[in-house]
């Protein structure tokens, strides 16, 4: 791996060299190293799109670091990465790509992702993308994700795009069974010209089942984004969804929070909100003698957070 | 220590404008307590901040020292040594408390060095170092949140715009005695704008603002004995039982 390759991979995956337990990184359409552990597999599919990561009932505290690092530019892929997480299990999933395009063609990596969760495992799945380089070559990440939960299985999802990445169409589809429990938090930021798009469709099928899908974000510049977040109620089952958005510049803003009930006692709720920083905020700051831009800046960090 | 030189400030009201502060001139000295009351809608909270610089104003001077503040922004006259309570303390998301204290210190605060700051204005402070500065803290513990960050600061001059609105009577008998130790220990001065007899009882200086002017200036004991009893000093139990009575 080159330096351009290892920090990029430190921006995505918090990672300074070879991470502990199971890995696979992939540079520039290939992958460059991997790991396995006693209980977690990781196999390349037969065709080559992608891996199968196997995850064996019972496997508790350990790790799966996937990074992606793109540093060519104008290489466009299709990875597929399906997660086999056995009953029991309670594990932590690290995604996340990070694209260095210098060139003036497109890069772009879709990484499209299934989990499988098996009963009553536990899930935190946490998943950055960063884009950097000056090139006229546009950053494209799209990321697809579906996520098949078990009976009493849990999962939280930790999605983050702070910068860089100029198009983004991310769409997460979740079935959730009796009494498992899926939570989203994603966190946005926009900038220049960028687009970011989230599509969430959230089932809730059997008795118990909830979610609690949340996005925060801050659009800047011209950059526009669309937040489409669907929670189906099909049994007795509860569900939140809820966008929380600061517009800034020329920037535009779409959010379209959806319920559905097919069951009496679905109880779900939506919010959206968007608004530019509050006035009396960067007054406040001014106060403790910060300048407009830093308390601007640290009223975005603090809502990022 | 703050000089006003003829200040006044106008708002726009239907066609015509209004005059809020009218050509006010004063003097706060250093080291001292000085508490400004008066009727509402008399230009107090202007004054607050037009020291504060959050208000300009149409014609007059701002001296902080020898420096003319009157063309400075709000950060500028905060780094030279201004503090500022807000009557209403702002919220924000995601901003934890010991994040605010830190900015308001200006350094790394240690979390221990923050809680001292959070115990003066009797919070407990395990409970708040971590809470987010929004909307699920009630009104009291806002308020003294903000309190706080002035304490964090130690500026020569802090300036409290009615630090009592918004809280309950059981809060605002601690909050006396936050500002009776503050007296006490501060070494610059302290201007608070407040209706409350307990707060006027230990100001070193009062003085009255009324229809943008003032009224009345002087030490406690000549201006006081005139004030009790109106609603420039009200005591804190008697407003209570009275609204008692009127619901």
């Amino acid at each position: 791996m080159d330096q351009i390759q290892q920090r990029i991979l430190e921006e995505v995956a918090d990672l300074h060299g070879v991470p502990e337990g199971a890995y696979n990184i992939r540079t520039d359409g290939e992958t460059a190293s991997r790991s396995t552990t006693a209980n977690i597999d990781i196999i390349s599919k037969e065709d080559g799109s992608g891996i199968d990561i196997r995850i064996r009932p019972q496997t508790r505290n350990e790790s799966v670091h996937i990074p992606v690092v793109l540093s060519r530019s104008g290489l466009k892929e299709v990875v597929y990465n399906d997660f086999y997480i056995g009953e029991d299990c309670d594990i932590v999933i690290v995604a996340g790509c990070g694209i260095h395009n210098c060139g003036d063609q497109d890069s772009e990596h879709d990484g499209i992702h299934r989990f499988y969760v098996g009963k009553n495992a536990r899930v935190r799945y946490v998943e950055k993308h960063y884009g950097e380089g000056d090139g006229r070559g546009k950053r494209i990440l799209n990321p697809g994700t579906e996520v098949y939960m078990e009976e009493g299985s849990s999962m939280e999802m930790e999605m983050v795009q702070i910068r860089g990445v100029d198009s983004t169409e991310r769409n997460t589809k979740a079935e959730l069974s009796a009494g498992a429990r899926l939570v989203i938090r994603e966190r946005l930021l926009t900038h220049g010209s960028q687009q970011a798009v989230s599509f969430y469709d959230v089932k809730l099928n059997g008795e118990g089942a909830s979610a609690d899908v949340v996005s925060r974000s801050v659009a800047k510049e011209d950059s526009y984004q669309r937040f489409d977040s669907r929670i189906t109620g099909n049994a007795p089952c509860s569900g939140h969804t809820e966008c929380d958005a600061i517009i800034m510049g020329n920037a535009r803003i779409l959010a379209i929070p959806q319920l559905e009930a097919n069951d009496l006692d679905a109880a779900l709720i939506h919010e959206a909100a968007i608004g530019k920083i509050a006035g009396e905020q960067i007054i406040k700051l001014m106060t403790l003698g910060l300048s407009e831009a830093e308390a601007e800046e640290q009223i975005i960090n603090g809502f990022l957070k | 220590m703050l000089t006003l030189e003829n200040v006044s400030f106008e708002v726009q009201a239907g066609s015509g404008q209004k005059e809020i502060i009218r050509d006010m001139s004063l003097n706060i000295g250093d080291h001292k307590f000085v508490v400004i009351t008066g009727p509402n809608g008399g230009g107090k909270s202007t004054l607050a901040r037009l020291i504060a610089g959050i208000e300009r104003p149409a014609s007059g001077r701002i001296l902080f020292g020898d420096t003319d503040i009157t063309k400075m922004s709000i950060t500028e006259r905060a780094n030279l040594g201004i503090s500022f309570a807000f009557q209403q303390p702002v919220r924000f998301k995601g901003i934890q408390v010991i994040d605010l204290l830190r900015l308001a210190a200006k350094k790394q605060l240690s979390i221990a060095d923050a809680c001292q700051y959070l115990s003066e204005v009797g919070l407990c402070a395990k409970d708040y170092i971590r809470r987010e500065v929004n909307a699920s803290l009630s009104g009291g513990e806002l308020k003294r949140i903000e309190i706080a960050t002035v304490l964090a600061r130690g500026t020569r001059l802090s300036v409290f715009d009615e630090p009592e609105a918004g809280i309950d009577l059981w809060s605002f008998q601690n909050l006396i005695r936050v500002f009776e130790r503050m007296r006490e220990s501060t070494d610059g001065s302290i201007l608070i704008i407040s209706h409350q007899e307990r707060i006027l009882n230990i100001a070193d200086e009062i003085i009255v603002i009324a229809g943008g002017q003032i009224t009345r200036q002087g030490p406690r004991e000549e201006i006081l004995p005139s004030l009790l009893g109106t609603a420039s000093a009200v005591d804190a139990c008697g407003k209570f039982y009275q609204e008692g009575e009127r619901a």
